[in-house]
């Protein structure tokens, strides 16, 4: 009994000493760091690209036709700047991309927009255009919805046909949107700032309501009365 | 055990590759690493990068403890696997947004999650770390193709019954209704219940006629 005891007990470890503790640990982390630098280093342009390629598939389907795209920045004050490649946006920027047919004329500008979902944020960029003061096309860029339900947003034909023309106009002295843009019970539209939401994914329909709502009464405001500035490139 | 003895030989080799590929496989005998198994394995092609992204940081990460074994103090282990693994599921999430963003998007926070897979800890504290380079990294690889063959599995039933495609290519035309509960969570659970029972019939199939041959052989003397 006593000898299976003594068996069972590990041998003593001569105890390590702190220094090599955190010598090693120093050290595994400084190899580690580099490595995790040396792959940033190496996928950044690539990623910046697959992101580049990614924005203007968006600006294409919500505006299609464009020959151009130039990102401009809505600053704050009300003033609209071009946007450096690569250069952070200032603070309290509203990021908008300006599309320009193959004549150069301004189609539209392509906006972003996010709002909470039914599992997690939707995010969606939309086109509008200054001659109907209205949104004019709508894509997906990211979202969690419940497959099959939620992201119908996606697909659903009679969902997508709500953005060929949405009223987003702005109301008399310019500081917000005339009417609010809501998600209504399916088949129950009856004006034109209204979403015709998906029946079942009523959630879903409102938070791409919501984020169109949102990204448009924020951004317009600082764009309309500056839309001369846009009209023919920087 | 085998894993304490210096491993040597083509045959031994194999032995510890096929480990992880079928006697212990990660998600079909060991059950390991779950979460991202019934999450990620939506469409086929989610569970393959899912998988083949745990290959590579789990190969890696059992190459690099088992090359610094010797040196790393017992009582400071396990944070300094922890960061290796950190520092490799860290690149494989940067290569993944440099080959699609798409694809990074579907998988989402279950590749910075691979940090958490207990399979990968497991296997760098039950063998990378006992163990010299080679057979470290074959044990390793053969552990993660198990997964992502387990992964891959899961994903094409579940993107079949779920939306009638496989790798995005429409299976049944367009009258098929899709089986929207497989791509859901319960789904995973249902798919996996099922190859379960697949292989545990397939083990007891096995088992009888081996016995029944024992009976035999019995019988005959």
């Amino acid at each position: 009994m006593r000898d299976a005891a003594k068996t069972a007990e590990p041998p003593p470890e001569p105890a390590t000493p702190s220094v090599a503790m955190i010598t090693t640990l120093g050290l595994v982390s400084a190899l580690c760091g580099l490595i995790i630098v040396g792959a940033y280093q190496i996928t950044l342009d690539a990623v910046k690209e697959n992101q580049r390629i990614a924005t203007q598939r968006a600006i294409e389907k919500v505006l299609s036709g464009a020959a151009r795209t130039v990102a401009w920045h809505a600053l704050a004050d009300g003033s609209l700047t071009p946007a450096a490649p690569g250069a952070q946006a200032p603070s309290g920027a509203l990021t908008f991309h300006a599309a320009y047919d193959s004549a150069g004329a301004l189609m539209g500008i392509a906006a972003e927009g996010a709002a909470k979902g039914y599992s997690d944020t939707v995010r969606v960029m939309f086109g509008w255009s200054s001659h109907c003061q209205c949104v004019v096309g709508l894509s997906v860029v990211s979202m969690r919805e419940t497959p099959g339900i939620g992201d119908k947003i996606i697909t659903d034909a009679e969902f997508l046909a709500n953005f060929k023309a949405l009223d987003v106009q702005l109301d008399a002295d310019l500081k917000g949107l005339a009417n609010e843009v809501e998600a209504v019970k399916h088949g129950s539209k009856t004006e034109p700032w209204q979403v015709d939401a998906i029946a079942g994914a009523t959630i879903t329909s409102r938070a791409v309501a919501r984020a169109i709502n949102d990204a448009a009464g924020a951004l317009l405001p600082r764009l309309v009365p500056n839309l001369a500035k846009i009209e023919n490139g920087p | 055990m085998s894993a304490d003895r210096p491993i040597g030989g083509v045959t031994d080799a194999w032995e510890n590759f096929t480990e992880g590929l079928w006697r212990q496989n990660p998600v079909f005998v060991m059950m390991l690493g779950i979460c991202p198994m019934l999450a990620v394995t939506v469409s086929a092609i989610n569970a393959l990068a899912m998988g083949v992204a745990t290959l590579l940081v789990l190969v890696a990460s059992c190459a690099l403890v088992s090359a610094l074994r010797r040196f790393v103090p017992r009582e400071v282990r396990i944070a300094t696997y922890i960061v290796i693994i950190a520092t490799f599921v860290t690149a494989v999430d940067y290569a993944i947004q440099a080959i699609s963003l798409r694809l990074y998007e579907a998988l989402g926070a279950f590749i910075q999650l691979i940090v958490a897979n207990c399979m990968i800890l497991g296997r760098v504290e039950a063998h990378a770390s006992k163990n010299p380079v080679i057979p470290s990294v074959i044990n390793a690889a053969g552990m993660g193709f198990g997964f992502a063959i387990g992964l891959f599995a899961l994903g094409s039933v579940r993107e079949v019954l779920g939306a009638g495609e496989l790798f995005g290519v429409s299976l049944f035309g367009p009258h098929f209704q899709p089986w929207v509960v497989m791509v859901l969570p319960p789904g995973g659970f249902f798919v996996l219940g099922g190859w379960l029972l697949l292989f545990a019939l397939w083990e007891r199939r096995r088992r009888n006629r081996a016995e029944a041959q024992l009976l035999l052989a019995a019988g005959r003397d």
